[in-house]
């Protein structure tokens, strides 16, 4: 069974690493700033005693204030898992920075997102609609759609 | 191989996206009679008849099925293709993969924009004379998915259907009811279905084709 990690434990560590940066705690995620992403991802990816390895899913939210897009990341090797969040406030020009330079599964994900949620992710190097086709109108998965 | 970079690949997306917005709007437009290509002089000529029945028998007791399955009903479809209902005693048992070799077109499941234009493909790369079949709920009118931003309201939008099977899923007896109404519809389907209709009586009960020995 894999064990969530207690955000206390994460927290601490990225804050050490990332001094002055944003980091926040709700529930059982950890929340950073969205031009971030990629960075905090690599050093989840490579700190020792962590070492998420595997992104198991990435998906995005809807809150009307604002979008978060959420990390749901797996050490195969500690077998641990922990959730990491990113809110985006700008609804027009929403942009996260890409974690397919951590994880290369993360392409199509974020092709997802981008299709059906309209957020950019900076340093995609495909980013293009995945499920609908080219020149549709709008973003379907936002809540304002139609 | 004609190794394909990304500039063709955005050519491609495009090129795709324009095909299924024209899709789209044509959709909007009434429908059409998908028996006004038929000839009026054709209809009218008398010699036609026995060449007619001779060959609507060949057509309605062979049919070779292209089928595509894009949603659930394609397992009650392929239920229906299992020893219990035997269809080889009706003559469609056998599928083509080639839309270039069949004669009817099934259609069971959902059909979402994107599908659309790949399926219109095939229908134009069927000779004639072809006849589509729209089984399941989501095939004859979008079902549920209706209203979706994704989802063709009916596939009577992309292309002409001949029979609808209703059902979501339809069991695989009423496929085989649709398909044997299909074949009362290609045996009518002459140039002078007046005088045959008349001769044979095929309302009273289709099910007995002058076939002899199904």
């Amino acid at each position: 069974m894999t064990t969530a990690l207690k955000t206390e434990q994460v927290v601490s560590q990225i804050a050490a690493a990332f001094t002055g940066a944003d980091i926040k705690v709700d529930g059982p995620a950890v929340i950073v700033a969205p031009d971030m992403v990629n960075k905090v991802c690599a050093f989840l990816k490579s700190a020792p005693g962590l070492e998420f390895d595997y992104l198991h899913n990435l998906t995005s939210v809807d809150f009307m204030d604002y979008f978060e897009v959420v990390y749901h990341l797996t050490s195969l090797k500690h077998n641990h898992s922990m959730v990491l969040k990113t809110r985006c406030f700008d609804r027009n020009n929403a942009e996260v920075a890409s974690v397919t330079g951590v994880w290369r599964g993360a392409d199509f994900q974020e092709r997802e997102v981008y299709d059906l949620m309209g957020i950019k992710f900076t340093g995609h190097p495909n980013l293009k609609r995945i499920l609908l086709w080219d020149g549709f109108l709008g973003h379907p998965l936002r809540r304002d759609y139609l | 191989m004609e190794v394909v970079g990304p500039e063709s690949i955005k050519q491609l997306d495009s090129s795709e996206g324009q095909e299924i917005n024209t899709l789209i709007e044509r959709s909007r437009l009434p429908l059409t009679d998908p028996d006004q290509w038929l000839d009026e002089d054709l209809k009218r000529n008398t010699a036609m008849i026995a060449t007619d029945a001779v060959l609507n028998w060949g057509r309605l007791n062979s049919i070779y099925m292209h089928a595509t399955g894009p949603a659930c009903c394609i397992f009650e479809f392929l239920s229906a293709f299992t020893a219990r209902f035997d269809v080889a005693r009706y003559g469609w048992e056998i599928f083509r993969p080639s839309p270039r070799q069949a004669d009817v077109f099934v259609i069971a499941g959902t059909v979402t924009w994107k599908m659309a234009v790949q399926l219109r493909r095939l229908y134009d790369q069927m000779p004639e004379p072809k006849w589509v079949v729209a089984m399941g709920a989501c095939a004859i009118s979008g079902g549920t998915f209706r209203e979706s931003y994704s989802v063709t309201p009916g596939v009577n939008r992309i292309m002409p259907v001949d029979v609808y099977i209703p059902g979501c899923p339809p069991r695989p007896e009423a496929y085989l009811y649709g398909m044997l109404a299909l074949q009362e519809k290609i045996w009518k389907s002459s140039s002078k279905k007046q005088i045959l209709e008349g001769t044979y009586k095929f309302k009273q009960n289709f099910r007995q084709f002058p076939s002899g020995n199904r």
